[in-house]
């Protein structure tokens, strides 16, 4: 984040206002993700009216940054209408896609209603990995496609991959893919749980060795040896600090209306349908919950040594059963960066084969001869 | 001497946030926070109205400031922004199919 932004954020943060908002307009796909945390079905999308009135409501609560994606945003036949709308409200309008429907003359549209940025999902530079992982035959040359049409638009085109069991070998022929079409890529190496609590989708995420060795890529995280050091003791500012932007400064609006405090956070805290946005943004309790929430409260990871440097995400969190408790899955990542486990894995640290036999021998000794 | 029309441009991202413009640059997703006065000059860039007229009814009642020299400020500033791809300026009056600013909640609070 630029110094400028940061500055802004600090400010939107200290005035109440929700600087930015990612808005699902669909969450319909032509595509099929394995990953995916989405149900496809339309269970009663907001019409054109109820989202051009929504984008006039965040746009009078003080909404600069607006992130429109799904599903698959152009799988809305009015998808072009709400981003002119959008744009005509002076958002700063950034869209996530797999571009699969992106040709010609939908990138110069894109270009004249000057979007942002535009974000695309490529898991592989190999077709057969790929198409694997979206279920859509095809589906990465018309991606690929689609995003020359936005660089020849000179617009700004940013590659998303999602680091999985299936596309771990490839992460780096995304990258060099990446840099051939020139744009920028950005890899995740967390796979998150489907909205609805399955968490089924985590049998897709790579193992420890997998994620040492992203970790110790210098290429994709700097100066490796500082990367992966174990942060200073928290100092009691860092424990009084704000977990994440969600909720504070930014939040999520599903197709559906309902708002959360961020896409992989699925708290409702209200419906745009039946409250106005900024009502439920000013006094939804369970916003309130969740701006109340510092790193110094959180049981198990106040005193983790990771605590000063951890990524926790309190939309796992949350996915995991407690949204003041400790995320596995950013534990494990701070254990395969450092080495140390987090103070969560070791009090879920299973016994080991040798330490079985030790429990057990008392239980033997207590049956009676 | 010739007068000087400005517009707000189509491509920049804006919001008023606590009384102060944030506008991205649609040219290079620059990020610039315009003071007050710059806040008054861009929400009047109608296009249709000519700067000196906007110096004359927006800024000098506002501040204590002698009109030439505040236009001849005005006239720095809007290049400059013209410069980020922020304002368009013309000396003629520019067709502009922005819609009018509307206040956020930065500023109602």
């Amino acid at each position: 984040m630029s110094g400028l932004m940061q500055e802004v954020t600090e400010k939107a943060l200290a005035l109440g206002v929700p600087m930015s908002v990612q808005l699902d307009v669909t969450y319909r796909c032509n595509e099929r993700c394995v990953h995916c945390y989405l149900d496809h079905d339309d269970h009663g999308e907001m019409t054109t009216a109820e989202i051009k009135h929504l984008l006039d409501e965040m746009a009078e609560a003080g909404v600069f940054i607006l992130t429109l994606s799904g599903g698959e945003i152009l799988m809305r036949k009015d998808f072009f209408e709400i981003l002119e709308y959008a744009r005509q409200l002076s958002f700063c309008v950034k869209l996530k896609t797999n571009a699969v429907m992106i040709r010609e003359r939908e990138a110069q549209r894109i270009l004249e209603l000057g979007v942002e940025s535009i974000q695309v999902s490529i898991y592989s530079h190999r077709p057969e990995v790929h198409d694997a992982i979206t279920l859509v035959p095809g589906s990465l040359n018309r991606s690929l496609d689609g995003i020359r049409f936005l660089k020849s638009q000179g617009l700004k085109v940013r590659i998303a991959n999602v680091l999985m069991v299936q596309n771990m070998q490839d992460y780096e022929g995304v990258r060099a893919l990446a840099e051939e079409l020139g744009v920028d890529s950005t890899l995740d190496p967390t796979v998150t749980p489907m909205m609805d609590g399955n968490r089924s989708t985590l049998s897709l995420s790579v193992d420890n060795a997998a994620l040492q060795r992203v970790f110790r890529d210098e290429k994709l995280v700097g100066n490796v040896d500082e990367f992966c050091s174990v942060s200073p003791h928290a100092s009691d500012e860092a424990l009084q600090s704000l977990p994440c932007s969600a909720g504070h400064t930014a939040c999520y609006v599903s197709p559906y209306g309902d708002l959360y405090p961020c896409v992989q956070f699925p708290l409702t805290c209200g419906n745009v349908r039946q409250q106005r946005f900024v009502d439920i943004w000013r006094h939804s309790e369970q916003l309130k919950d969740v701006r109340s929430i510092r790193m110094k409260d959180l049981s198990g990871c106040s005193q983790c040594t990771h605590v000063a440097g951890c990524t926790r995400c309190p939309g796992l969190a949350f996915m995991e059963g407690n949204m003041r408790g400790p995320s596995t899955q950013d534990c494990e990542k701070s254990f395969a960066r450092t080495g140390i486990p987090s103070a969560n894995l070791l009090s879920k640290k299973p016994a080991a084969p040798n330490l079985i036999q030790i429990q057990f021998l008392p239980t033997i000794a207590a049956v009676p001869a | 001497m010739s007068r000087l029309y400005v517009a707000r441009n189509t491509r920049v991202a804006a919001r008023s946030l606590g009384g102060e413009m944030m506008i991205m640059s649609g040219k290079d997703s620059t990020l610039f926070t315009l003071n007050q006065t710059a806040t008054i000059i861009w929400q009047a860039a109608d296009g249709a109205t000519p700067l000196d007229e906007i110096v004359e009814r927006r800024i000098c009642p506002e501040y204590d400031v002698e009109p030439a020299a505040a236009l001849q400020d005005a006239e720095v500033l809007a290049r400059e922004l013209a410069a980020h791809g922020i304002l368009d300026v013309s000396e003629d009056p520019i067709r502009s199919v922005n819609p009018p600013v509307n206040p956020s909640a930065g500023d109602s609070r």
